[in-house]
């Protein structure tokens, strides 16, 4: 990915996703944003920081706590030629938008014959690890990648935090952008030739051999670190990065499937029914005899996130768990 | 009163009540399946407002929503065939009864989601404020949609941001069979419209010119930059909530007694007695509205069922970015 010819700087994910969104409405008169607090405040995570001074109140747009009518707004905005960016605070306030994502945005090309189509961009943010208690740690992503009508991305490097959101605005349907609140101070070197990326395709961040671990978004640094730890072991672990959950990747996960032949998929969502089931029966209809071993799941467990550190941490997919269900897989 | 733009409002009131009575018919026969909510009794509504309105303004509305198809303009034919399911229907065959569109209209579709279709009139609204457009968007809903969130986040926002918004309340007394008076604390509608700082009307909704003269007022008023407005269109649905209702919540008493109040007879009789319209002049213009209706039928009946094959089509856009 990054050859040593192509100058790169380090940036921030914060820092990639807001370059992306100010490069956006640099380009794109149709591009604005609105969210609770991404003006005056500055963005709950500070992502909009310093947007409202270059672009004005006009186009970085505080809105009520109305996630339901802010979100409409931007679905009826895009029904009617802009290029809304909706920043819904968190995945959990989400729900209270349910209804205009899933009953208005995902359905209004197919049910008006193809009249219709809903240029959205909605970004949110996911995912537990400090200690917010049960109602701030949703990772709900799945329920939005069931729906079809939806496009689900979750960037989990800082070249996807800065090039999936041109791509993302170019798409003539509603997209959702899933953002680890963990991730938004991790750190990565962008190259300075990048441009906009595919939504649609898993990539392989690390080639192994020996088991491969498929995860997305903010389990990615996690399984990184796991399969570090594996190889220092004599493990060689693949990591794949869905980077999109609708569509998704079944080609790549079959390829790593039938090239590593034992699989652990890593999600922070709940096991019932989520997405790493979906990607286990992607696996057993597509790849089945490729398989020296049976599929594992390390996701989180089926409680509501407790709020105290080492309750929270006994609830979350942690290296130590990806590590120990590869090891099991090759028998060690 | 004679004038053809009278007799118009008279003409497009009766295109809705006898394109929906033959619906009814063809219900019955099973031409048509699903959900189908009759609007007959409420025609004056959305006559008056939608002819109000013009070719840049856009229309957003609900699943009882044949009336207002018609009153925009949309071609009887391809309602008619999208009741049925066929092809070459408004919505292709995929929306039926409650899924009306016409983009070339701005006919933001039937939207089957009490209050589902507010927030989205405010980002229309916000799309033509932002790219400096004249339009004004009227949104259209029961009072069964005032007990949703959706609408007082709406119409916050739309207030807030002072948008072209004209939210029409169509009060016809019962969301479905709830009464107004048990399901609000505050059945004045036009109270709630206040508490937003939002000019708001009762609109006798049987009378025709009462309101058109209102929503004439109020979409001058949005379009020149008054903000939203609200009118509370008090009218009463003579059907049943759709074809599978009873009625087991309001007697035939209270029916018959708004029925004296049928907003075509009562116009009607002001042109004749008024206007000086005569019989004659009545039966061409029901011929042709028969006439067209059946047009309609009979294109619906020659129409075409889509391809299997063409199911996924349009789950994603075939648009191409622009």
């Amino acid at each position: 990915m990054t050859s040593l010819a192509t100058p790169t700087r380090t940036i921030t994910y914060r820092e990639a996703m807001r370059e992306a969104m100010s490069d956006a409405m640099r380009n794109d008169p149709r591009v604005f944003l609105m969210g609770e607090d991404v003006g005056r405040y500055g963005g709950c995570y500070a992502v909009s920081k310093g947007l409202l001074e270059e672009f004005g109140p006009d186009r970085i747009r505080d809105t009520p706590l109305s996630e339901a009518a802010f979100v409409g707004a931007g679905i009826g905005a895009a029904l009617a030629g802009m290029r809304p960016i909706v920043e819904v605070m968190t995945v959990n306030f989400s729900l209270l938008a349910l209804d205009q994502i899933v009953n208005t945005a995902a359905l209004y090309s197919h049910m008006s014959g193809g009249q219709f189509n809903v240029p959205v961009v909605i970004r949110m943010t996911t995912g537990a690890g400090r200690q917010l208690g049960a109602q701030h740690s949703h990772s709900l992503e799945v329920w939005y990648a069931h729906v079809p009508g939806l496009r689900v991305v979750t960037p989990a490097m800082v070249e996807d935090a800065r090039w999936m959101l041109p791509t993302a605005l170019e798409d003539p349907d509603p997209v959702i952008i899933f953002e680890h609140a963990a991730l938004y101070n991790s750190e990565g070197d962008l190259p300075e030739d990048g441009a906009p990326v595919d939504l649609d395709r898993a990539v392989v961040r690390r080639l192994g051999s020996d088991v491969g671990l498929i995860t997305y978004g903010g389990s990615l640094p996690k399984t990184l670190a796991a399969a570090t730890e594996l190889a220092e072991e004599g493990i060689s672990a693949q990591v794949l990065d869905l980077r999109s959950l609708r569509p998704l990747d079944t080609e790549a996960i079959l390829a790593t499937a039938a090239s590593t032949h034992r699989i652990v998929i890593v999600d922070e969502g709940w096991k019932t029914a989520g997405i790493s089931a979906e990607i286990a029966a992607s696996i057993a209809e597509g790849a089945i005899w490729e398989l020296d071993a049976p599929i594992r799941r390390v996701c989180s467990q089926e409680v509501p996130m407790p709020y105290a550190r080492h309750m929270e941490e006994a609830a979350l997919p942690q290296a130590a768990g990806i590590v120990a269900a590869a090891r099991e897989l090759v028998g060690r | 009163m004679s004038d053809s733009h009278h007799l118009e409002l008279l003409r497009q009131m009766l295109r809705v009540r006898r394109f929906e009575e033959r619906c009814a018919q063809l219900y019955q026969a099973e031409k048509i399946r699903g959900f189908l909510h009759l609007y007959i009794g409420e025609e004056a509504v959305a006559v008056g407002v939608i002819g109000s309105l013009q070719p840049d303004d856009a229309v957003v509305a609900t699943y009882r929503e044949h009336g207002h198809a018609l009153a925009r303009g949309m071609d009887p034919g391809a309602v008619m065939a999208e009741m049925y399911g066929k092809m070459e229907g408004c919505s292709r065959g995929r929306g039926g009864s409650m899924h009306l569109f016409d983009a070339s209209m701005r006919f933001y579709g039937g939207n089957a989601i009490v209050g589902g279709g507010l927030p989205l009139a405010v980002g229309v609204a916000l799309a033509d404020r932002l790219r400096d457009r004249p339009g004004v968007t009227a949104v259209f809903f029961g009072e069964g949609a005032v007990a949703e969130g959706e609408f007082h986040e709406s119409m916050n926002l739309a207030a807030l941001w002072n948008l072209p918004v004209l939210f029409c309340c169509e009060n016809n007394l019962y969301a479905m069979g709830t009464a107004l008076e048990r399901s609000e604390s505050q059945t004045r509608l036009t109270l709630k419209a206040a508490s937003y700082e939002m000019p708001a009307w009762e609109v006798d909704g049987m009378d025709v010119l009462a309101v058109e003269d209102s929503a004439r007022k109020a979409i001058e008023s949005v379009r020149s930059g008054g903000g939203p407005h609200f009118l509370e269109l008090q009218t009463f649905r003579f059907r049943a909530h759709s074809m599978f209702d009873p009625e087991l919540y309001r007697s035939k008493e209270e029916v018959e007694v708004w029925k004296e109040r049928d907003p075509i007879e009562l116009y009607k009789s002001r042109l004749i007695t008024d206007g000086g319209l005569t019989e004659d002049e009545l039966a061409a213009m029901e011929r042709g509205v028969a006439e067209e209706i059946e047009a309609a039928v009979a294109f619906a009946e020659a129409g075409t069922w889509e391809p299997v094959e063409e199911l996924t089509r349009f789950v994603y856009s075939e648009v191409v970015p622009s």
